[in-house]
């Protein structure tokens, strides 16, 4: 079982796909409203990466290497419906909520890239559990987003008023309690945040502060002469080349360049805005590419 | 005249990125020069109009005579990614220099949840192939109009003083954020 406790805390903590991998932006922004909708997302995409996981790694043997993007995407695509349709018959509301999204979960980069990086390589058990692990690390990442996201757009967490008018220290407790409850009564929710523009802000200072605290890790990496290739920035959803690029195409691109990537590894503290429209070092398309694999930092080490 | 209401709905009030976050990917990753948004942007328009004129046409004419709506999801995937790639080809053949300047991002068409999501969209609210082909190309439109914006503020922004944790994607998002709230405004022209 240490292999499988290993990929779960593997995709809960050290590769977060929101908070580390910045991957499956769109749905992040777009569901992230209220903390019960990141959940139910989270939640949903968790059920289909596990099972998508566990079919792509039984028939790892069977798919030709050639056709195998539209073989996962196919395989993603039938679980996506599957869920959708058990989501409507069981769970009305958090279908109505979640729309759209749902059926998007297809194109999701966090599924495929699993496929592709973890599952088309392993046995079924540990893709099980990779599947969990990474799950639940973007579950975790929704749901903290939305409850921020919540609390500042609306007073609220998982609908229990915290901040604002009627707040529940003030409306249910009392003695000193109850004017706590009434300072917090004073604040005045700031709608913007549950809108769309408030996505787009809470995401901006994430990754601002994910850039801050790697370029103080790649610093002191540096300092102490260790490899810093795994600090470089991350590039929002320009990680999402890494999933239907990666036909030939892919390849091509990074072959040139490749000048650039290395320079972003040498010195990652060094940001150059022009990195961010090219591929990134995580793009490891093609099979026969080991210095590619060498640079990437969400392989299965 | 209802219908042109509709596609300036479609492409500014219910922007397609800015209201509905479809399509970030393309958006935060070829928005740095105008040259290569606004190819992007005609690509996508291109693509998007043929693919929900087409994936409405087999919901109508395949998928709902045979009683198989349920395999819409997969059905539209798959003739989304074979559409981009005809388009690619034709690029590649006959508009080169087009072709050049998207380079990789052409491929991403395909998992651009924008296509998807409207194709969706579309037979969702239950939209006829004409409507569902407007819907289509004013969405696109709206997708263009937001990627050339910001790819002509990004091109100023490169000369600004930005704080360092904040340069590269979180100031293109703090960007687009602001840009959300303008387009609030074509709310109410509707």
């Amino acid at each position: 079982m240490g292999k499988c406790t290993e990929r779960l805390y593997n995709g809960i903590v050290k590769e977060n796909p929101t908070f580390v991998q910045m991957l499956g932006m769109c749905p992040t922004l777009a569901v992230t409203s209220s903390a019960i909708n990141g959940a139910g997302m989270g939640l949903t995409t968790t059920c289909i990466l596990v099972l998508s996981n566990v079919a792509i790694s039984l028939l790892r043997k069977v798919i030709p290497d050639k056709v195998r993007i539209p073989a996962y995407i196919v395989i993603i695509a039938s679980f996506v419906t599957v869920i959708q349709f058990l989501l409507q018959a069981f769970i009305p509301s958090l279908n109505d909520s979640l729309g759209i999204y749902i059926p998007l979960i297809v194109v999701n980069c966090i599924i495929l890239g699993r496929a592709e990086s973890y599952a088309s390589k392993n046995k079924v058990m540990p893709s099980l559990f990779d599947g969990l692990g990474m799950g639940l690390g973007f579950t975790i990442g929704l749901t903290v987003i939305g409850a921020f996201r919540e609390l500042i757009g609306k007073g609220c967490v998982f609908n229990y008023q915290i901040l604002g008018d009627g707040n529940l220290l003030s409306s249910n407790s009392n003695g000193a309690l109850k004017s706590i409850g009434d300072v917090l009564a004073y604040y005045k929710p700031i709608t913007i945040f549950v809108l769309a523009p408030g996505a787009f802000f809470v995401l901006a200072f994430l990754i601002a502060f994910l850039n801050k605290r790697n370029a103080k890790k790649a610093a002191k990496a540096a300092a102490e002469g260790k490899d810093t290739s795994e600090f470089c920035r991350p590039e929002g959803c320009a990680g999402c080349a890494n999933v239907l690029c990666a036909g030939k195409k892919a390849a091509e691109a990074q072959a040139e360049t490749k000048p650039v990537e290395q320079k972003t590894v040498a010195k990652p503290v060094e940001k150059k805005p022009e990195i961010n429209t090219e591929v990134k070092p995580e793009v490891k398309p093609a099979e026969n590419k080991p210095e590619a694999r060498e640079t990437g930092k969400d392989g299965e080490a | 005249m209802e219908l042109l209401l509709f596609a300036i709905g479609a492409a500014l009030v219910n922007n397609v990125i800015l209201s509905q976050f479809l399509g970030l990917c393309p958006f935060l990753g070829v928005s740095k020069s105008v040259k290569t948004a606004t190819g992007m942007g005609g690509a996508v328009i291109f693509v998007m109009t043929i693919a929900s004129c087409v994936t409405s046409g087999i919901y109508y004419g395949i998928l709902v005579k045979l009683h198989l709506e349920y395999l819409n999801t997969i059905v539209f995937i798959l003739v989304i990614a074979a559409l981009v790639q005809l388009v690619e080809m034709f690029l590649k053949k006959k508009v080169k220099p087009l072709y050049e300047a998207l380079g990789v991002y052409l491929p991403l068409i395909t998992t651009n949840c924008a296509v998807l999501g409207i194709a969706l969209n579309n037979v969702q609210a239950e939209y006829s192939i004409l409507k569902s082909t407007i819907n289509g190309f004013g969405s696109a439109l709206g997708f263009a109009i937001a990627i050339t914006i910001l790819a002509g503020i990004r091109e100023k922004i490169e000369y600004s003083d930005i704080p360092e944790a904040f340069k590269g994607t979180p100031i293109v998002l703090l960007t687009s954020g602001l840009m959300a709230i303008a387009f609030f405004g074509f709310a109410g022209m509707m």
